[in-house]
């Protein structure tokens, strides 16, 4: 073992392994800084490639469709086709969940930047011109662009879904105290670096080979069978990496590599669709935004009695998978917190606007803002430190039932939170602020220590399984394939170390490769932070079946009990003789033992029946904080965030770099969510800021200096996930939260006892509107 | 043109002359790289220069010694790029060996998706490249153009920070600086000093060598689009996908781009990019030198010119109601005949300025501040780095025993135009900056001065009351408040260890 403890592992912390719970770096590190790392539009176009550019109504988000004249586009020099909905030979949908993804509109537009059709040619250029020259003539109608247009016209998309637990209105109505607020929770854009993409090469038996930028290979592979109207047998789809998915390339990347497999199909020429970043950000969904209308009854010392709260979500034109996203924010509607009794309703609007869709965290961040806020308003009113508040109303260390009637057996967020209350320095700096505060007369600062429990597993209980494919060659090397794609989460390293651990031998060996529905079939996206945990377990009972048809052999050979077969450092050991781990693989396939298995894993305990609201949706929970610190310009409303301590819990880190990444990355990205990033759609349903030029997410000089990140020590998770890992791809951003209650905070010190009316994201002008309230008050 | 002139550009790749010629006038670089040279490393993140992912760096002769600056390739056309030297990120490695930059990326853990990393790589090999001592301001600064969407940066600075400033002499120690004298000479091979012009007379790429071929030429066409830095002429080519037929680069004409300084102000040609101009205006103020730094991105910043900037006449352009409240004036050449104005009278209205066809801005003069006098200036956007403004203020007052003699006050973003606040200039006229109560009358005349219009980046009241507030913050200052009092960033006094 390494002499040197790892510092990012305490004492108590299950030991390093030989390769996993390492610290190594990102599979394709190498590869990327070289610029040597292909993504779709990298990839040596086979000769004959055509483009294809996507056209929509310009001028309309809703109406029927009257008339499209198409006639310029094809004149135009260099296109071959344009495809409508009437070319499409099967369903016209691509909808991941119950339908009304039209691929392309047929009869009305929906919402504004609909593909109406698109347009094949020899060059992008080419494309892309000519997909301007449409006319589209729609009978416009005034669309409902907001969540108050949809509750005015009581549209949906599902029905409305609720939690109940105890007997809120009772418990509400008897509580010493109420305090109620409606709060306002932004949208916000994916922004992966590489625009969704798409290349689609037709094959024999007009078989396709689609080479997607997608979370989901499975639902390309299924739509673009369907769409084309030929098995799911006759597609392929694959993907080597994203660059960046976070969500957004979950459902969202299907409608483009169908678009182009249509293109393929119908000119019998590979065919790539890559959406220009505009075309990208106006036609594909986002994070849901929310309004959050909320009443809390506590016992006047601010135990929470009793909870109320309503989710009204804007879902856009379509289902999408807003079913899951919402019954998220409503699965987190409690987060650390014990309520005795709620109440807890979720609505999912339908609007004349592009499909809000999955976004890092699944709607469990809209379900924690709201928590937050609520507990600030608690402690505002009662003038005493949010932080006592939130550890006043924190389940208890075993054994709190929640809104959903799970059990909470793993909770340690008391340790947690206590532990980076102490090493923030917390109490001190609260000191510190007020001080500061009381005679600063332009700046105020606040501080803010925010929880996060989150629960781990697809709430949509099939999802929850995952198949790997490893084959150990004749020399020796190993090729590891499973269902889980790499969207830069690290999730390849690190089933390659579970791979390289099982086997013992070092990562160099384990060859990576290009996710693709042709070795592993029917596989779930790669989403809800279950990437390492359904894949590492695949792949490590893929494994154990080789490595014990191995050892049998080996056993043979070295004359030893099965059970004194070792497999580490690349030999394979019994008694006193070794084999290096290539031998001993010649020796199997000379003896013929299959060297090459499947593995297949399914997440246990998960119970939950959606419709009876009854049984375990999670597996297990994730843990963090986070506190922050913020100064606010009272007189602009501009923000810098001062210093960050985050403490979070990875379980046994399965390698702490990338979890570290995760962590930072994420955090980063929540708190772009709730402080630049701002999306607005104007009165006609068009989204304004459809480009990074007007859309702003974080860059480098918004990170504060001080930025600490720690993992916590927590022995390990406690129920039996690869080497006692826990996922990691989605807490984090909910972590900063304690960023906007700390602006919270500093507004709060300009009139104590009032909870101030901001709203998220809290860019200069929502932090202006806030201090103009308070000061009015 | 009467001079021969060359039909061809040609630039520095991995040691060899490349030449182009037949492109289309608006081709751009990325296209040129990514399709025709098939070097994919080089990634398309945005296609309008916010992101950085399709970084590289370009050399060029800066008083006999390679200086390499970013770019942002989406927006940068090809043409413009002759004479340079053009490193991707495929030309670090050396003989299979990361570059320092690369090598400390990896064990930093400083990629994750890996697609903004090209350009990161880039941007950080031209702060290796620069050979100063480097903090942490430094490569945030540096940064400001490179988007990533995955790490949260910090891995990417630590990692910047190691392979930038881990030499105790500061000195690139890479296979670039090793043939550094080898580049020069080559580059000043390219510098033949022939006018660029490839196509046809009704279409075509030019760069003029000199100002007057420039002025002859543009005085012919004045149909042509001048082009200085086309950060933002890069857009109509790849965002409008408008045909542009004819492109006069004013890059390459010889002096277009001299900064010089005297005792009473700075005169900036008109070619003098955000970068080369940035020390020259700094030293008005300090606060110039904020402003400066915001502009952009370091990309935006090594093409983007001061005189582009003002001659696009853009209503939220960053620089003009800094240089208005300065009092700069402006001139203006066609063919051989000049012209001068103040520059706030250059801005007619929305999208229109004074500015006739084949005339073109040639240089701006930015008196020096008296020493009565006292600036201040400030940026409202969304997001501190790389952010259009929502709204620019600047501010010189004149002032005699405390109380205000002159005040000179424009705004951007709060018209169709930069723009002068009249009333507010009036009203500030012999109020005390001692006595805050005098400030008043202003505060509110700056109500009557503009009316603002709602957008995607403020509403209209937003930026009305925060005109006021930005007045009554430079009063406050200059009453003597500390700006450690009065902001969360860009102090005027001392180092800001969180930014610049």
């Amino acid at each position: 073992m390494n002499a040197l403890p790892d510092p990012t592992s305490a004492p108590s912390e299950p030991e390093p392994l030989a390769v996993a719970r390492r610290s190594a770096p990102h599979d394709s590190a190498v590869k990327q800084v070289q610029g040597a790392a292909q993504y779709i539009d990298d990839i040596r176009e086979p000769a004959g490639t055509l483009h294809v550019a996507p056209g929509y109504a310009r001028s309309a988000a809703r109406g029927k469709i009257l008339d499209v004249d198409l006639s310029a586009v094809r004149a135009y020099p260099g296109v071959v086709a344009v495809l409508t909905a009437a070319d499409i030979p099967g369903t016209n949908d691509c909808s991941p969940s119950i339908g009304g993804d039209p691929v392309l509109a047929t009869g009305e537009i929906l919402f504004h930047g609909q593909v109406v059709y698109a347009v094949v040619a020899e060059t992008r250029e080419a494309a892309r011109k000519a997909a301007r020259l449409g006319r589209v003539d729609v009978a416009a109608e005034p669309p409902a662009v907001d969540v108050e247009a949809a509750i005015a016209r009581n549209s949906t998309v599902l029905p409305d879904y609720t939690f109940v637990k105890g007997d809120p209105a009772a418990a509400i109505d008897a509580a010493p105290v109420r305090l109620s607020g409606t709060i306002r929770v932004g949208g916000q854009e994916h922004f992966y670096l590489e625009g969704q993409a798409a290349l689609a090469v037709p094959m024999e038996d007009g078989d396709l080979l689609v080479l997607t930028s997608t979370q989901h290979p499975t639902e390309v592979q299924h739509m673009v069978a369907k769409v084309l109207a030929i098995p799911d047998a006759a597609v392929v789809a694959e993907c080597r990496r994203m660059g960046g998915g976070f969500g957004g390339k979950e459902s969202q990347a299907t409608q483009w590599a169908v678009i182009a497999a249509l293109a393929a199909r119908m000119t019998g020429k590979p065919a790539k669709l890559r959406l220009d970043r505009d075309d990208d950000m106006i036609m594909t969904g986002k994070r849901h935004d929310m309004r959050v209308d909320w009443m809390v009854a506590h016992d006047g010392n601010g135990r929470i009695l009793g909870v109320d709260v309503a989710f009204l979500a804007r879902c856009g034109y379509s289902a999408d998978l807003s079913l899951g996203v919402i019954d998220r924010t409503m699965f987190h509607a409690d987060n650390a917190y014990d309520y005795p009794a709620a109440h807890i309703l979720s609505r999912r609007l339908k609007t004349d606007t592009v499909t809000n869709t999955a976004f890092r965290g699944f709607g469990g961040p809209q379900g924690i803002v709201f928590t937050e806020r609520m507990i600030d308003a608690l402690a505002i009113t009662l003038g005493r430190d949010a932080l006592d508040l939130r550890k006043q109303n924190f389940y208890p260390r075993s054994g709190g039932t929640t809104p959903y009637g799970m059990t909470v057996t793993d909770n340690i967020i008391h340790e947690l939170v206590d532990e980076l209350e102490r090493s923030s320095d917390y109490r001190a700096r609260r000191r510190a602020i007020s001080a500061f505060n009381a005679t600063s007369r332009v700046l105020k600062k606040g501080l803010a220590l925010t929880p996060l429990k989150f629960g781990i597993s697809f709430t949509l209980a099939h999802l929850n399984q995952a198949g790997a494919l490893v084959h150990v060659y004749a020399d020796g090397s190993i090729m590891v394939n499973h269902g889980g794609t790499e969207m830069g989460q690290g999730l390849y390293i690190k089933v390659a170390q579970v791979v390289a651990e099982e086997f013992g031998v070092t990562l160099d060996q384990v060859k990576i490769t290009a996710t693709t529905t042709a070795k592993v079939p029917n596989t779930s996206p790669t989403a809800a932070s279950s990437g390492s945990d359904l894949n590492g377990m695949a792949a490590k009972v893929a494994v154990d079946k080789i490595r014990g048809r191995m050892a049998e052999v080996a056993a043979g050979i070295f004359g030893v009990p099965l059970d004194e077969v070792r497999f580490a450092d690349g030999r394979v050991f019994g008694g006193n003789q070794s084999l290096a781990f290539g031998e001993l693989a010649k020796k199997c396939y000379l003896a013929r033992v299959a060297l090459s298995d499947t593995g297949y894993y399914a997440t246990p305990g998960i119970t939950w029946n959606r419709d009876t609201k009854t049984g375990n949706p999670f597996y297990y929970f994730a843990y963090g904080a986070a506190c922050a610190e913020v100064t606010v310009d009272t007189l602009t409303g501009e923000m810098r965030v001062d210093r960050i301590d985050i403490l979070h819990d990875c379980g046994a880190s399965l390698n702490p770099a990338i979890d570290i990444g995760q962590i930072e990355g994420g955090f980063v990205q929540g708190m772009g969510w709730l402080t630049t990033e701002e999306l607005v759609f104007d009165a006609e349903g068009r989204l304004r800021t459809h480009a990074p030029s007007t859309y702003k997410i974080p860059t480098a000089s918004d990170v504060p200096a001080d930025f600490r990140v720690k993992l916590f020590s927590s022995g390990g998770n406690r129920v039996d996930t690869i080497y006692r890992s826990k996922a990691v791809g989605e807490p984090p951003l909910m972590l900063a939260v304690s960023v906007f209650s700390a602006v919270t905070d500093a507004l709060t010190s300009l009139k104590p006892g009032v909870v101030p009316p901001l709203d998220a994201p809290a860019t200069p002008e929502a932090i202006m509107r806030a201090v103009k309230a308070m000061k009015g008050k | 043109m009467s001079e021969p002139s060359r039909a061809s550009i040609r630039y520095l790749s991995s040691g060899r002359i490349v030449e182009a010629t037949g492109f289309a006038p608006t081709a751009t670089l990325l296209d040129h790289l990514r399709l025709t040279r098939g070097l994919t490393g080089t990634k398309e993140g945005c296609g309008e220069g916010d992101c950085g992912a399709c970084t590289v760096a370009l050399g060029r002769l800066v008083d006999g010694r390679v200086v390499y600056r970013p770019v942002n390739a989406c927006i940068q056309l090809l043409g413009q790029v002759d004479g340079a030297e053009v490193v991707t990120v495929e030309d670090l490695s050396d003989g299979g060996e990361l570059h320092p930059v690369q090598a400390a990326m990896v064990a930093h853990h400083g990629s994750q998706c890996g697609f903004c990393t090209p350009g990161i790589v880039m941007s950080l090999f031209t702060l290796y490249e620069a050979g100063e001592p480097v903090g942490r301001n430094d490569v945030l600064s540096q940064l400001s153009g490179n988007l990533c969407r995955c790490t949260g940066y910090r891995p990417i600075v630590d990692a910047a920070l190691e392979a930038c400033d881990s030499r105790p002499d500061h000195k690139p120690a890479d296979a670039f600086a090793a043939r550094a004298a080898e580049t020069a000479a080559r580059l000043a091979e390219l510098d033949d000093g022939q006018d660029v012009f490839v196509g046809s007379p009704d279409r075509f790429f030019a760069a003029p060598a000199s100002i007057d071929a420039l002025a002859s030429l543009y005085a012919t066409h004045p149909d042509a689009t001048l082009v200085a830095g086309a950060t933002d002429v890069g857009l109509w080519v790849t965002k409008q996908l408008k045909d542009l037929p004819k492109i006069i680069h004013v890059g390459r004409a010889a002096g277009f781009n001299t900064v010089s300084i005297d005792d009473a102000g700075v005169t900036l040609g008109s070619g003098a990019t955000f970068a080369e101009s940035r020390a020259a205006v700094a030293a008005i103020d300090p606060d110039l030198d904020e402003i400066w730094r915001r502009i952009g991105s370091e990309q935006v910043r090594a093409s983007g010119t001061v005189g582009g900037n003002i001659a696009n006449g853009s209503p939220i352009g960053d620089s003009p109601p800094a240089l208005i409240a300065l009092g700069a004036t402006l001139t203006l050449r066609r063919g051989t005949t000049t012209r001068s104005l103040p520059l706030e009278e250059y801005f007619l209205a929305y999208g229109k300025q004074d500015r006739r066809p084949g005339e073109f801005v040639a240089s701006v003069r930015v008196p020096k501040l008296k020493s009565d006098q006292l600036f201040r200036a400030y940026k409202i956007a969304k997001r501190y780095d790389q952010d259009i403004s929502a709204i620019m203020a600047a501010f010189r007052l004149t002032v005699d025993t405390g109380f205000i003699r002159e005040a000179r006050i424009a705004f951007g973003g709060m018209a169709a135009t930069p723009k002068r606040a009249a009333a507010a200039e009036k009203a500030l006229v012999g109020a005390s900056l001692d006595d805050s109560s005098s400030w008043t009358l202003a505060i509110e005349a700056l109500a009557r001065d503009y009316a603002p219009i709602d957008d995607m980046r403020a509403s209209a009241a937003y930026r009305r009351d925060t005109a006021q507030a930005l007045l009554e913050k430079a009063l406050i200052e200059l009453a003597g408040e500390t700006t450690r009092a009065t902001r969360v960033a860009g102090f005027r006094e001392g180092t800001d260890e969180r930014v610049a």
